[in-house]
């Protein structure tokens, strides 16, 4: 048999991903979904992607989940090679979410406080049952409206701080930590630890989160206040010198409220952990925040002995584009490497054999 | 290509790494961190050589880029093609005719000369991971030089095998200083690390690391007086050039364990049949 070398690989590559496209279109007798489809009615999925690709564009996302086929990570992976190219020109001022339009509002702590509990557009208390009219039907009834509360909604851990009952977060002065411009020196700040959670996987922060639930690093969580709404993002441009509005996004913020600690001289307080995300994101809100007090356990004096609290572990792996793409690399070929492998595998068992014999001659 | 600059990155990015790259050269062996971009090939697949490369490409280079010792691989086309696209370079897959030239687990056969740079994709830049998983901790053991887990590891490996069991990404000592992976090219390659004349340079992207051997230096692969380091290869010619001294791939040709050997470097091969050289199984090209 001649050797056929496996040559063509540009042709093939070329094929391949003429295949892929044919394939994303689907049935040609189906219309062709559209991005803004996307951005309208898969709105849990775009923020997903908006929050894991660390870029709020709605439209963006939506094309990046179009062209993925609705493969979030790959989804997030596009957004953030676009992302990537993206001059950055500035830094916002920190966002004042007590200012937040709210549409969502909640706390599990105290039964009612300023400002009431919002619900909000949630699935909460619905019944998880497939509703088979939904494609028969165009528009549903429309919702009840109420006017927006004037009062003011102070958060939970404000409250709470305002007594003292809370341990306050040390103020991080100038520029933030950025995990995309400069190389992360371990061990991390918190505004860095943060900054990776906030566009880590959120299957992982699920999974890390529940983890601390369950025993392994448990902190005593309750959801101190779980806010949704727009807030408006300001930046001083350097030729102006002070502050300008420039748009808003939507965000789910949430602040856990765990377990005290304090000193025979020290007074007990709370302890927070603290979980942003793009959009309507409760699970990653919550979930983040929950991560965030675990990695908390070294600079509060506790033992870290789970894997939710070591920072170096949870923010190594977070990271989904990281983990696609070095999983996935396996695909590769890897043959010069498994050939030296199966010479040294074959070199041990001749060693083997040269041993055996040499007894048997004994 | 359209809307983005020379070889893709902006040159504020290039400049950072080249200042990497600098201070890599400068401590040979030694890991610096670099703010690794996201690029938009996979983690894994190359971002970090892609990077280096991208910071270090002049419009009168000439690339060329190899997987698994060949040009043909679909990586190597695919990132050929990047930079083929992204800077308009000329590329080539002779080793001779190359002034930079990416790899991907291999050190090409034909000697590389002083005016070459051998760019590597690392996937795992710390050669104490498997020993130490922390890199906080690995890094506070380079600092102090304290290299004895790796020799353990070495001698428990003597100790169960009777020979040191790593078959590529064999761990060097580079300039007698720092304990440095060579990515996992075979321990076959690792002599040719030692003193060669190009400059190698080392990118691991998701790792955000960079690091390299300047041309030159000392690079000893790690081992015993009694147990010297020894490369391996299969013991064959290779079916197409009669190569006998070059690293081998073996093919499966059958299901009745029919199998044939054949160069990984396949510019070597090539090189070798248009010279007149010819295998069991191979015409003169």
């Amino acid at each position: 048999m001649a050797y056929v070398a496996v040559k063509g690989g540009e042709q093939a590559i070329a094929a391949a991903h003429a295949w892929r496209a044919e394939a994303r279109r689907g049935d040609p007798a189906v219309s062709k979904l559209e991005p803004a489809q996307i951005e309208g009615q898969l709105g849990r999925a775009v923020e997903r992607v908006m929050a894991e690709g660390s870029l709020y564009d709605r439209g963006l996302a939506a094309l990046a989940i179009a062209q993925a086929e609705g493969d979030l990570i790959e989804a997030a992976f596009l957004l953030r090679a676009y992302r990537t190219t993206l001059p950055r020109f500035g830094v916002s001022l920190p966002l004042d979410t007590t200012a937040m339009a709210i549409q969502r509002r909640i706390s599990a702590v105290f039964k009612d406080l300023p400002g009431g509990q919002v619900l909000g557009p949630t699935t909460d208390y619905t019944h998880r049952l497939i509703d088979f009219a939904l494609p028969a039907q165009d528009l549903p009834p429309a919702a009840p409206m109420a006017e927006p509360d004037p009062a003011p909604m102070p958060r939970v851990a404000d409250l709470l701080a305002a007594e003292g009952l809370i341990r306050p977060d040390p103020a991080d002065a100038g520029e933030p930590a950025d995990l995309t411009r400069a190389p992360p020196a371990l061990p991390l700040p918190r505004a860095a630890r943060l900054q990776g959670l906030a566009r880590g996987d959120e299957g992982f922060l699920l999974g890390m989160g529940y983890s601390t639930q369950r025993g392994y690093g448990g902190s005593h969580p309750f959801a101190g206040e779980i806010r949704m709404g727009a807030v408006s993002v300001e930046i001083i441009p350097d030729e102006l010198g002070f502050a300008i509005d420039i748009g808003d996004v939507v965000l789910t913020e949430c602040q856990m409220v765990n377990q005290f600690h304090g000193t025979k001289t020290e007074p007990a307080r709370f302890t927070t952990g603290y979980g942003l995300a793009f959009g309507q994101a409760d699970r990653r809100a919550m979930s983040m925040a929950l991560v965030d007090r675990a990695l908390q356990a070294g600079d509060l004096g506790e033992d870290v002995t789970a894997p939710a609290q070591d920072a170096e572990f949870v923010l190594s792996h977070a990271d989904n584009i990281e983990a696609t793409g070095f999983v996935e690399h396996l695909k590769l070929p890897h043959y010069v490497d498994f050939q030296s492998e199966i010479e040294a595998v074959r070199r041990l068992h001749a060693q083997a054999r040269a041993h055996a014999e040499a007894e048997a001659a004994e | 290509m359209n809307g983005y600059n020379f070889a893709y990155l902006d040159e504020q990015t290039k400049r950072m790494i080249r200042r990497a790259i600098l201070k890599a050269i400068a401590i040979p062996g030694h890991q610096v961190p670099f703010a690794s971009r996201e690029m938009p090939l996979p983690y894994g697949w190359g971002t970090g050589g892609i990077q280096v490369t991208a910071s270090i490409l002049g419009s009168h280079d000439v690339l060329k880029v190899i997987d698994q010792g060949a040009d043909d691989t679909t990586n190597a086309v695919s990132i050929r093609r990047f930079f083929a696209r992204t800077a308009g370079v000329r590329t080539t897959t002779r080793t001779e005719d190359a002034t930079v030239i990416q790899t991907r687990h291999r050190i090409p056969e034909t000697t590389l000369t002083a005016r070459q740079i051998l760019v590597y994709q690392v996937p795992q830049p710390e050669p104490l991971y498997r020993l130490e998983p922390s890199r906080a901790e690995g890094r506070r053991m380079h600092g102090l030089a304290e290299y004895g887990a790796m020799h353990v590891k070495l001698y428990e490996d003597i100790a169960r095998y009777g020979q040191v069991a790593i078959s590529y990404d064999y761990p060097v000592m580079v300039n007698h200083r720092y304990l440095t992976s060579p990515s996992p090219i075979p321990a076959f390659d690792n002599p040719k690390l030692h003193r060669m004349p190009a400059l190698q340079l080392f990118g691991a992207g998701r790792e955000k690391r960079i690091y390299a051997i300047p041309p030159y230096t000392d690079v000893r692969s790690l081992d015993f007086e009694d147990h010297p380091f020894r490369p391996h290869r299969a013991q064959a010619a290779c079916a197409l050039c009669g190569a006998r001294g070059s690293y081998l791939d073996e093919v499966i040709i059958d299901d009745r364990g029919g199998r044939m050997f054949v160069c990984s470097d396949t510019d070597y091969c090539a090189g070798r049949r248009a010279a007149g050289h010819v295998g069991t199984e191979g015409a003169a090209a």
